[in-house]
């Protein structure tokens, strides 16, 4: 089949209003598309992060004092006294006491630096406070070293700030500091004077927050052998035996009730699980995703419209000179072939215009929104989808416009 | 000759149902798509405190050492507690409180109610008269109370409705972090949003019920909820509450009432530094900043990314939309070659001919307006219904109501224009013989 080209580009020139449109629509939903699904993507990878909990079995309770005129080691005693009556439990595994848990949507990080006079720091680490059954709690991996021993846990009171002298990392913070798996037994300093020294390495182990400057630091997280008796309240991070996790958080909020009466748990979300905790922290991440889809969906359908309408309204207005040529000796596919390939000039027109505008537009989302560079696989993908809604749209008319009989061309003035 | 045009308006829309729809669909999803994220952007770039606050500040001191662990030129977004004491003492300003945030547990007096946290606000004297918080029964405090540390507390009409079903409760006593509190004030509903004043607490739909003396508050070590940031070994050791002198927590609002006034109030803040430096205190040179409660909240950047982006988004979506109105209503204009001519030859000016051809868009834009305001209404309502803390904020109000429209019809009439000049060109002989 001999497409000529030619004759396609002189009668565009004639409808030229109606064709630079098609192609600036075409130009403008490419540059939205790609960069929505550039977003969309973004917001899939920061979701479908692992967060090295065991998340199917481990809940958290939020656990505030009443009285908050306690001293610390009334508060220690206490906390005590729940995490061995939370241990004792039949449905559960292995308690700890927090600061803070992964996934918490924010909370306590310090900058890290390898010597006490730096200037610049490291970089910033999420900051676990547990005891020494905060490994098994939550079911991280211990990939080196040991954990922490009983007699290395020291108490924080309100506000306090302590350096313990061992500190467990995540295995991204290891190769941060220590690049070539030497971190093990290395030291470091943390907004404090006194060194820590790295006695175990967990494998995956992310951090509290999720918003960007967390995603810059990802999986970056050290544990303390702290236990956090702040006057105001506590995290209890629980595991529950397998497939126990309902009745587990059921019977633990009871045993601490039990245990002392002065203390609130929130009836709506003192206790969650940690698909709970999962779906809230990535709340933002997912409407934004399911928006940018809603859009992506409905701008193709809006410009696949547009190209059905004003390509029908040509087929419409060319029916003499189509019978013309079919009368000449045109055949169907010949008059198929020439709206397909006129869709498809003007669609290239389009997708090169978009191009251009696709990298503006990211352009401007990187200066206003700190948003990385997208890669151009997202303009291809864009350019191929456009391509292909384009001689998708223009095939019913087309095909409409083949079945004019050559009998038109003897017919109207 | 307006009633007749319309009624040819209506007569050509209805005769081309599909693209009628097409083109009335596509102008009320981008208006829809546009009005819903510029009223979220509206209503959280919005003023908390119309008509005060040109004359309040929020005054920046740059006390940090060389260390670099807070990096950036910018000082501190907030104040060390012994800076904060100072600038208030000093009292250079019309009015002036200092603030942090915090929580703090309440044991109702009825045993039917179980002990409970409250947000609360520790601040100083002038902070209600300042910010304009209205009181339905009772009052703040004065300075002499914040110096005497007074168990004073002030509540919201929140918390005197769940504790004392909404009657006068001044004068009676609260049980609050262990110690008796007289209620001196109860507020009105008060709410300014953005929560300009600590923005670390929360930007949006967060009150305090409960406000009390910052040196009360100091006192009994009440917990702080907000941001704490410290530099050099500042936080280092067992047994150092917050170090006064290198952790900043503490935000400082001043009313100025004059331009003038604050101009000499920023040289007060430079001189102040200056005068830290040479007692040795500050090690940098002066560095402040007095900005006012606006350009508070744009360095701020208080409204989220987020939904900057998708108002962004959400603009070039309507652009793709009034392009394909453009398209569809050329075609359909130019179909119409022939009955135009047949007009312009019975003696219709082109100006005529324009103008109803302008009229059939407005009547597309209109219908498309109308469906835009109900896609934007239920736009707003899957707002409401996401867990964002800005969610009960997201309402229409009457200038966006306004806008929706203004912006549907000026968007069609933009979209019609070329198409009906376009076809205003007809040479109506060629048009008529050639049929």
């Amino acid at each position: 089949m001999n497409i000529q080209i030619r004759p396609i580009l002189v009668a565009l020139r004639r409808h030229k209003a109606g064709t630079l449109l098609i192609a600036l629509q075409i130009a403008l939903t490419l540059a939205i598309v790609c960069n929505a699904l550039f977003i969309i993507h973004q917001r899939l990878a920061n979701m479908s992060q692992v967060s090295g909990v065991d998340e199917a079995d481990v809940f958290v309770i939020t656990n505030r004092w009443a009285n908050s005129d306690q001293t610390t080691s009334q508060i220690d005693a206490q906390v005590r006294a729940d995490l061995l009556a939370l241990r004792q439990l039949p449905a559960v595994r292995d308690a700890t006491p927090g600061s803070g848990y992964p996934l918490k949507g924010g909370g306590w990080d310090n900058y890290v630096m390898l010597t006490p006079e730096q200037v610049q720091p490291t970089t910033d680490a999420a900051v676990y406070t547990g005891d020494e059954h905060f490994i098994d709690t939550l079911g991280l991996k211990l990939v080196a070293g040991r954990n922490f021993r009983p007699d290395e846990v020291m108490v924080m009171g309100t506000q306090q700030a302590i350096t313990p002298p061992s500190v467990i990392v995540s295995k991204a913070l290891a190769d941060r500091l220590f690049p070539g798996g030497h971190a093990l037994g290395k030291s470091f300093y943390s907004m404090g004077p006194v060194p820590t020294t790295i006695v175990g390495i967990v494998d995956t182990l992310q951090r509290q927050g999720v918003d960007r400057y967390a995603q810059s630091h990802a999986g970056q997280s050290l544990i303390w052998p702290l236990r956090a008796d702040d006057a105001r309240g506590i995290y209890y991070i629980v595991r529950a035996k397998p497939g126990q996790l309902a009745a587990a958080m059921r019977e633990a909020p009871k045993a601490l009730l039990e245990q002392n009466r002065m203390r609130i748990i929130d009836p709506k979300d003192g206790v969650q699980d940690y698909a709970t905790i999962h779906h809230k922290v990535y709340d933002n991440d997912r409407g934004m995703a399911i928006l940018m889809g809603i859009i992506c969906v409905v701008l193709l359908a809006i410009t696949a419209a547009g190209i059905v309408g004003l390509t029908s309204f040509w087929v419409g207005q060319r029916r003499k000179q189509i019978g013309v040529r079919r009368a000449l000796g045109a055949r169907q596919s010949d008059i198929l072939a020439y709206f397909l390939t006129e869709n498809f000039l003007i669609s290239t027109m389009g997708v090169v215009l978009g191009t251009v505008l696709a990298i503006a537009v990211n352009l401007w989302m990187k200066n206003r929104f700190e948003m990385s560079s997208m890669s151009m696989a997202y303009v291809g993908v864009g350019v191929l989808v456009l391509l292909l809604l384009g001689q998708g749209a223009v095939l019913a008319p087309a095909l409409r416009a083949s079945r004019v009989s050559p009998v038109e061309a003897t017919r109207g003035g | 000759m307006f009633g007749y045009y319309i009624d040819l308006a209506m007569r050509s829309l209805r005769r081309n149902k599909a693209l009628t729809t097409l083109m009335v669909l596509a102008i009320a999803l981008g208006i829809g798509a546009s009005m819903t994220t510029l009223t979220v952007l509206h209503v959280l770039s919005g003023n908390p405190l119309p008509g005060r606050s040109g004359t309040l500040y929020y005054p920046q001191i740059d006390p940090r050492d060389n260390s670099g662990l807070m990096p950036g030129k910018e000082p501190p977004l907030q104040l060390t507690e012994i800076d904060g004491f100072n600038l208030l003492r000093a009292k250079r300003a019309d009015r002036q409180a200092l603030m942090t945030g915090g929580s703090v547990p309440i044991q109702p007096d009825s045993a039917a109610i179980d002990p409970f946290y409250v947000e609360a606000r520790y601040t100083t004297a002038d902070f209600f008269a300042m910010f304009g918080a209205p009181f339905r029964y009772g009052g703040g405090w004065d300075a002499a109370d914040d110096e005497a540390k007074a168990r004073d507390v002030v509540i919201n009409s929140g918390l005197n409705e769940r504790l004392f079903g909404g009657a006068n409760s001044v004068g009676r006593t609260l049980h609050m972090a262990g110690s008796l509190f007289r209620i001196v004030g109860v507020l009105d509903h008060w709410a300014p949003s953005p929560h300009f004043y600590d923005l670390y607490t929360g930007s949006y739909g967060y009150t305090e019920q409960v406000f009390l003396p910052l040196q009360t508050a100091l006192d009994m070590h009440l917990a702080h909820n907000g941001s704490n940031d410290c530099w050099g070994n500042g936080t280092g050791g067992v047994g150092s509450i917050y170090p006064s002198s290198s952790c900043v927590w503490m935000q400082f609002w001043v009313q100025l009432d004059t331009p003038a006034k604050a101009a000499d109030y920023k040289q007060f803040l430079i001189h102040y530094s200056e005068q830290q430096k040479a007692l040795g205190r500050f090690v940098r040179a002066p560095n402040v900043r007095l900005r006012n409660l606006m350009q508070w909240l744009a360095y701020w950047q208080v409204v989220p990314d987020d939904v900057r982006l998708q108002a962004g988004l959400a603009f070039g979506f309507l652009l793709v939309c009034l392009v394909n109105t453009v398209g569809l209503m050329l075609a359909k204009f130019l179909r119409r070659a022939g009955e135009l001519s047949v007009r312009r030859a019975l003696g219709a000016s082109r100006r005529a001919l324009f103008a109803q051809l302008l009229v059939e868009s407005g009547v597309v834009g209109l219908v498309g307006g109308v469906g835009g305001l109900l896609l934007a209404l239920l736009g707003l309502w899957v707002v409401r219904h996401r867990p964002s803390d800005y969610a009960a904020l997201a309402h229409l109000d009457p200038a966006m109501l306004l806008t929706t429209f203004l912006m549907a019809l000026g968007a069609s009439l933009l979209a019609g224009l070329l198409p009906a000049w376009r076809a205003c060109q007809v040479a109506p002989a060629l048009q008529l013989k050639s049929n």
